[in-house]
């Protein structure tokens, strides 16, 4: 005879209070912003959906959303390629792999402020080693606080050089993971390098290609720190991703509930579009 | 269409893996490399292959030298222990792949890719893709696309080892008319003394990178030329002892004597290895030229309809194998009948004399 009892509850309780107050109770608090004016001794006065809409129409948020998707899609479209041949062309085994694998772990860990920090030193004329190196012995010229299409570059730059290690470490990860037997049938089939790119290394790779496509969209999607210390959003709102943009408004303006309310569409964006994302590149398993 | 080895040998990195090595396989029936794992099966196949380069020697294939010949071009097939087959394409395109790559004409593939899969029984499965089929279907896909190729010579490596018993029964009865009458030399690489047996053809026993033997299966089994041989085509092992023969008398270290007969006979006095298969000794006495011996039973196993004991006797662990379910009791001193008429003598340094 079965026993029936609520003891159950007691194995739940720990992680629902965890998620509570790490995910749920953040989140009722921004969406109570969002949906009211906020004054000083805690008087909020209710205004449904405003904030949204008010969002969702301003130039300046679509400004801000467009730079991000550009700059998540030039992100994705660099570091993915990139990751994949650094890893093709690492050594398989021998005492090279933990030299490899150092290496290219070293920016991954080192803290974002510093990331901007440095490459800001970096990249200054006259005191940076490259801003000096470019313009006054390359003489081209380059100043990114001045010059958006310098900044863009120097963002850019800055998240390759900080991330493709991540794409790296999982497509060897991948890699080494693959059995010499395919390369060995490969070689009988006089299949060439394309192919055996194509029919053996990247199906194979495609678990944790799939990892590193998500954490980098996500990432870089959300990326605050490193942009914010080299450019601060500047010049002009020429680097003012969408999160830098948030900040300003909530913390610059005080402008809680415009912000409560960007803050969820930025979220919704973010989950929508990494639900597309594993939906798209899980379906053949799925067959 | 033959293999032939003239001393090849293979050295990676400083370390031998197939010492010098000659040997000649032919077509028309399966050339089995027996060894246990390690003792350079699959080293022996990548070198014919020419997956991995020769240190020296040359490998000569229909009496063409292939020794410098890139893998592809020297038409062979391999299939794996593992089922290697590419997982994004279906298994049509599987088996097609290397026709495709040697720029065959699309309806000559398609015969070839549906009379591989009608001999392995794979047509309903054409467009599946090989996650999607059991293991045993996709070592079938594996075959398949090694008899669509219609290479010169079909490496089989361990092929049944990841497949489960009932699975590997049936492959393997079928193996040998699924290469008959094709005309590529078929080697099949295996640990296991039975599958040699159960093949025939011939078998080349494998240790220490080194082919020891080469002749038919069968009359390997019944001569191994030395102690190593005897120990690799035997399974449970071969039960070993010390012996020393005065006159007509051999004595065991443990102190059983019987007076030996037929080619034993003529053998000088002095010492030697007398080696004796498990189903040789048994616990109740089988014909009437037996040698009692008596041991304490350390383990006993039950597989089907035969029971096997693990006794000590001297300083060697024995084993005997026979029909039926016999009463052992674990750590009792239990007695046993060895037919010495079956029994192999070696030298102290392991050549077989009788």
């Amino acid at each position: 005879m079965k026993t029936e009892n609520q003891k159950a509850w007691f194995f739940v309780l720990p992680v629902l209070l965890l998620v509570a107050f790490n995910a749920l109770v953040p989140i009722m608090t921004v969406v109570n912003y969002s949906v009211q004016e906020t004054f000083g001794n805690n008087v909020f006065f209710w205004q449904g959906l405003d904030w949204f809409e008010q969002i969702l129409r301003s130039d300046r948020f679509q400004a801000a959303l467009g730079r991000q998707f550009l700059f998540t899609f030039l992100i994705l479209i660099i570091e993915i390629p990139l990751g994949i041949i650094i890893a093709l062309s690492m050594p398989k085994k021998g005492m090279w792999v933990p030299v490899c694998l150092v290496l290219m772990a070293l920016p991954m860990l080192i803290p974002w402020n510093v990331v901007g920090a440095m490459w800001n030193i970096f990249t200054l004329p006259k005191i940076g080693l490259l801003g000096y190196f470019l313009n006054d012995v390359l003489g081209v010229s380059y100043d990114m606080t001045q010059n958006p299409f310098a900044a863009w570059v120097t963002i850019i730059v800055m998240d390759v050089w900080h991330w493709t290690s991540l794409v790296v470490l999982l497509s060897y990860a991948g890699l080494v993971s693959i059995p010499d037997a395919y390369y060995q049938a490969a070689k009988i089939d006089g299949a060439s390098p394309w192919k055996v790119f194509r029919y053996i290394q990247l199906p194979k790779m495609k678990t944790v290609l799939t990892i590193a496509i998500l954490l980098r969209f996500m990432d870089s999607f959300n990326i605050y720190t490193e942009p914010f210390v080299l450019t601060g959003g500047g010049p002009g709102n020429s680097t003012t991703l969408l999160s830098i943009d948030l900040v300003k408004i909530a913390l610059g303006q005080f402008d809680l509930g415009p912000a409560a309310a960007m803050s969820l569409i930025y979220f919704a964006i973010t989950l929508l579009v990494s639900w597309l994302f594993y939906t798209l590149m899980t379906k053949d398993d799925a067959q | 269409m033959t293999i032939e080895l003239k001393s090849a040998s293979k050295v990676i990195r400083g370390v031998t893996h197939i010492k010098p090595t000659s040997l000649v396989l032919e077509t028309g029936h399966f050339n089995v490399l027996l060894g246990q794992t390690g003792s350079g099966k699959t080293s022996l196949i990548k070198l014919m292959a020419g997956l991995d380069p020769l240190a020296s020697g040359e490998i000569w294939m229909d009496g063409q030298n292939v020794s410098r010949l890139s893998t592809q071009k020297r038409n062979v097939s391999l299939v794996h222990q593992f089922f290697v087959n590419y997982p994004q394409m279906t298994v049509y395109d599987n088996i097609a792949s290397p026709l495709r790559v040697a720029g065959m004409a699309k309806s000559e593939i398609q015969g070839r890719v549906e009379e591989a899969a009608d001999i392995l029984q794979l047509r309903p499965m054409l467009n599946r893709r090989p996650q999607e089929l059991s293991g045993g279907q996709q070592q079938r896909c594996a075959l398949a696309r090694a008899i669509a190729k219609e290479s010169r010579a079909v490496f089989l490596d361990e092929p049944l080892a990841n497949l489960d018993y009932k699975l590997r029964e049936e492959l393997r009865e079928q193996l040998p008319e699924l290469f008959a009458g094709r005309g590529a030399v078929v080697v099949y690489a295996t640990s296991e003394p039975e599958e040699a047996l159960l093949l025939g053809g011939k078998t080349a026993l494998m240790d220490d990178g080194v082919v020891t033997q080469y002749g038919t299966t069968a009359q390997i089994y019944r001569k191994p030329e030395n102690l190593t041989a005897a120990r690799v085509f035997s399974d449970p092992p071969i039960n070993a002892a010390r012996m020393s023969k005065v006159g007509d008398t051999a004595t065991l270290d443990t102190g059983a004597s019987w007076t030996v007969s037929g080619a034993a006979a003529g053998l000088p006095d002095g010492a030697y290895t007398l080696a004796i298969r498990p189903h040789h000794v048994t616990p109740v006495p089988a014909g009437t030229d037996y040698v009692k011996l008596s041991g304490k039973v350390l383990v006993t196993e039950l597989s089907g309809s035969e029971s096997s004991a693990h006794f000590q006797l001297g300083d060697d662990g024995w084993v005997s194998l026979a029909h039926g379910v016999h009463p052992y009791e674990v750590g009792e001193a239990h007695e046993f009948y060895m037919d010495a008429s079956h029994a192999f003598y070696f030298t102290q340094d392991g050549k077989l004399v009788a």
